[in-house]
C-alpha cells in the first residue's frame, strides 16, 4: 500500500561560504527529527487511546467473568469456549457469510460495470449518470434503512402498491425468509456509487495511449476493457473488495433499524455484531460481548489479510509468467 | 474543472489530461444508444427511492395510504410537515440536526488536522521509526470500527464521558485513511527544495508546515475533511450506546428512535409522515455538498485507489 517517498535531508546550503560544522548539522537532525515526532504526536496519542486501548480492553475483559459472589474473575478462555459452541454466533456469522459471497461480488460486479460503461464516454449524459449513481452515498444508512423500510411496506410502500396493481398480490418483502435479502438490496444500493467512483477514478489515471492502439486496431470496448483495463485497475478493485468484506462482517444499522418494522424476521443474534450489542445492552453480558466483539475483528482482520496476500502472490506469478 | 484537472492541481503534476484533451477536441465518438438507455435505467433505481422520499414528504399521513406513492397527492402537505416535525417534541429536531452539524464539522476538523500533520512528517522527514509507525496506521484501516464501539464505551464509562459530545467527537478523531492520503498528497505536492529554502531562510518547522505545507495542502484538506464529515454524519452505533439524553442525539439516533415511536403506533408521539419528512431534510445537507464538492471525492478516492 505503502509508496515510499525518501526526503533527502540535504543539508542547507549556507548562506555564508563556510562550510557547517559537523555538530551543527547533527543539532539540525536532531531538531528536525523532534518536530517530525511532535507532528506525528497529537494523532498517536488519539490512536492509542481510542483505537489500540479498546482493542486491549476488549481483549482483557473477555479473559474474565462478573459473578454473583465475588464479582469480577479470572475466567480464561470460558468466554471463548461457548462462542464455540453457541448457535446463535454461528447463525449471525453464518447469515454475513451468506451477505459476502452474494451481495459482494452483485455489488462489485455491478460498480465495475458502470464505471466502465461511464468510462467510455458512449452514453449521453454521462456526467448526470455519474452523479445520481453516487447520489445514494450521500444518504446516511440509518436514513437509508428508514426509507427503504418504507418503500418495501405492505400498506403504502410503491413497490407493494405497483404488485397490487398488476394483480400479483402484496409481497412481503420483510418475512424471515425475504428479509436478508432485502437487506442486501439496502446496502447494493447505497455503496455501488462509492465502489464505482473509486474505480472510474483509477480508470481516469490510465494513459490513453495504453488502448489508442487497441482502438485504431480496431478492438471492441469488451476486449479492450477485459484486457487492458480491468488489469490496470486492479489496486482499486483489492480495494473495494476489502473495504466491502470489512463492511459485511460489520452489520449493524441494518439490522438494528429493521427489527422496530419486522420484529419476527430479526432475531436478536441475526448478525454477530448486532449479537454482541444485545448482549451488552440488553442480558448486560459484557464480557461474553466483549469476547464476541474480539472473535469479530480477530475475523476481519484474518480474512482482509487473506484477501490481500492472495493478490500479492498472483501479482507475483503475473510477473514471473511476463519474464 | 474535471477530475483529471483536480487531480493535477492536488498532486502538482502535469494534468494528464491528454486523454481529455483529445476528447474535447476530437469530434465525439460514437454514441451508444444501447448503452444510454441502459445506463440511465440503472440511474433510476439509485434516483427512484429519492423521488418517492421527497415526493412522501408532500402528503400528510393519510394520502400515504391512499394515493400512489411515487406521485403527489391533490393536497400539498408538506409545509404542513415541517411544521408538525419543527415542534414534534418541542422542537427536538432542529436540536438534533444542530447536534449532528456541531459533532460532524468539530471531529472532521479535528481528524484533518490531526491527519495533516502525521501525514505532513512521514512525507517529509526522515525519523527513526517511520516506517514501522506508517505500517501500523495503514494496519489500522483494517480495523473494524464497529467491533470497537463496545469497549470504547465501556472505557468511557469508567471516565464518566459517557452521555456527552466528547464521547461522540473524540474517537470520530482517528482517521488512518486521512493519514494515509495525507501522505500521498504532501509527498507530491510539496516540493522538498521548498522546505529547505524556508528552512534556510531561518524559518521554524512549525511555520514552515502551517504557511507553506497547509497552504499547498488545500485540495487534499478538503477531501479528508469531507470523508471525515460524511463518516461522522452517518455514524449511528457509537452515538446510540454512548447517549442517554435525547438533546444530545445526532439526527441519526434521534430519527430512529421517532421512526419506533411510529411503528410502535404510539400515535400521540409521531406519525409516519414526520418519520419521511424528518428523513427527507436531514439528507438534503450532503446532498448539495456532495453536488458541489464532488470533484474532491474522485480526486481523493483516485488517489487511494490508484496509489495502492
Amino acid at each position: 500500500m505503502s509508496h515510499s517517498h525518501s526526503a533527502t535531508v540535504a543539508d542547507a546550503p549556507p548562506r555564508r561560504a563556510a562550510p557547517m560544522p559537523p555538530r551543527r548539522r547533527n543539532a539540525a537532525t536532531r531538531r528536525q527529527h523532534r518536530a517530525a515526532y511532535l507532528f506525528i504526536l497529537p494523532f498517536f496519542a488519539v490512536f492509542l487511546t481510542m483505537l489500540v486501548a479498546p482493542l486491549v480492553y476488549a481483549g482483557y475483559l473477555s479473559f474474565f467473568e462478573s459473578r454473583l459472589i465475588g464479582g469480577e474473575q479470572f475466567a480464561g478462555l470460558a468466554n471463548y469456549t461457548r462462542a464455540f459452541a453457541d448457535p446463535n454466533f454461528w447463525g449471525g456469522l453464518g447469515r454475513v457469510a451468506l451477505f459476502l459471497v452474494i451481495q459482494v461480488p452483485i455489488m462489485l460486479g455491478l460498480a465495475l460495470f458502470l464505471a466502465l460503461a461511464l468510462d467510455t464516454g458512449r452514453a449521453r449524459g454521462s456526467r448526470t449518470i455519474r452523479l445520481l449513481i453516487f447520489m445514494p452515498y450521500a444518504v446516511p444508512a440509518v436514513i437509508a434503512t428508514l426509507m427503504w423500510g418504507y418503500l418495501y411496506g405492505p400498506d403504502f410502500g410503491p413497490l407493494a402498491q405497483i404488485a397490487r396493481g398488476i394483480g400479483w398480490g402484496t409481497p412481503d418483502f420483510l418475512s424471515p425468509g425475504s428479509i436478508l435479502g432485502s437487506m442486501m438490496n439496502i446496502v447494493t444500493w447505497e455503496f455501488i456509487g462509492y465502489n464505482m467512483i473509486i474505480m472510474y477514478a483509477a480508470l481516469r489515471a490510465i494513459p490513453m495511449e495504453l488502448y489508442e492502439a487497441a482502438e485504431i486496431e480496431g478492438a471492441g470496448q469488451f476486449r479492450i476493457a477485459w484486457s487492458i483495463k480491468i488489469p490496470s485497475i486492479r489496486p482499486a478493485i483489492l480495494l473495494t473488495v476489502i473495504f466491502s468484506i470489512i463492511g459485511s462482517f460489520q452489520l449493524f444499522n441494518e439490522p438494528s433499524l429493521l427489527n422496530a418494522i419486522a420484529p419476527d424476521a430479526i432475531t436478536n443474534s441475526f448478525t454477530p455484531n448486532y449479537y454482541a450489542y444485545n448482549l451488552a445492552f440488553i442480558n448486560r453480558e459484557l464480557n461474553y460481548a466483549a469476547a464476541i466483539a474480539f472473535l469479530l475483528g480477530l475475523l476481519i482482520a484474518v480474512v482482509s489479510y487473506v484477501v490481500q496476500l492472495g493478490e500479492q502472490r498472483r501479482e507475483r506469478r503475473d510477473r514471473k509468467g511476463l519474464r | 474543472m474535471t477530475t483529471l484537472d483536480t487531480r493535477a492541481v492536488v498532486t502538482g503534476r502535469p494534468a494528464r489530461g491528454g486523454r481529455r484533451a483529445l476528447r474535447r477536441y476530437v469530434p465525439e465518438k460514437r454514441r451508444s444508444w444501447l448503452l444510454t438507455v441502459l445506463l440511465w435505467l440503472c440511474a433510476l433505481y439509485f434516483i427512484l427511492p429519492l423521488w418517492w422520499l421527497m415526493v412522501a414528504s408532500t402528503k400528510d399521513t393519510s394520502a400515504l395510504f391512499a394515493t400512489f406513492g411515487l406521485w403527489f397527492a391533490p393536497e400539498f402537505s408538506l409545509w404542513d410537515n415541517l411544521v408538525e416535525l419543527f415542534t414534534v417534541r418541542g422542537g427536538l429536531f432542529a436540536r438534533w440536526m444542530l447536534n449532528t452539524v456541531v459533532y460532524a464539522v468539530v471531529s472532521a476538523v479535528g481528524a484533518t488536522l490531526l491527519s495533516a500533520m502525521a501525514g505532513y512528517a512521514f512525507a517529509k522527514y526522515e525519523f527513526p521509526g517511520r516506517r514501522a509507525l506508517f505500517s501500523v496506521t495503514l494496519g489500522a484501516v483494517m480495523i473494524p470500527v464497529t467491533a470497537l464501539a463496545l469497549p470504547t464505551y465501556l472505557l468511557f464509562a469508567r471516565a464518566g464521558l459517557t452521555d456527552t459530545p466528547w464521547a461522540i467527537i473524540i474517537p470520530s478523531l482517528v482517521s488512518p485513511f486521512g493519514v494515509y492520503l495525507m501522505r500521498v498528497y504532501a509527498a507530491d505536492s510539496i516540493p522538498d527544495s521548498l522546505i529547505e529554502a524556508a528552512r534556510v531562510d531561518g524559518a521554524g518547522e512549525f511555520r514552515i508546515f502551517w504557511q507553506v505545507g497547509l497552504r499547498l495542502l488545500g485540495p487534499g484538506l478538503v477531501t479528508v475533511f469531507l470523508f471525515s464529515l460524511v463518516g461522522t454524519w452517518n455514524n449511528y452505533f457509537l452515538p446510540l450506546i454512548m447517549l442517554n439524553t435525547s438533546e444530545l442525539y445526532p439526527i441519526t439516533v434521534g430519527l430512529a428512535q421517532l421512526q419506533a415511536a411510529a411503528s410502535a403506533g404510539g400515535g400521540s408521539q409521531a406519525v409516519f409522515s414526520t418519520v419521511i419528512t424528518g428523513s427527507f431534510v436531514s439528507i438534503l445537507p450532503l446532498v448539495i455538498a456532495f453536488l458541489f464538492l464532488q470533484r474532491y471525492w474522485q480526486s481523493g478516492l483516485g488517489t487511494g485507489g490508484v496509489k495502492g
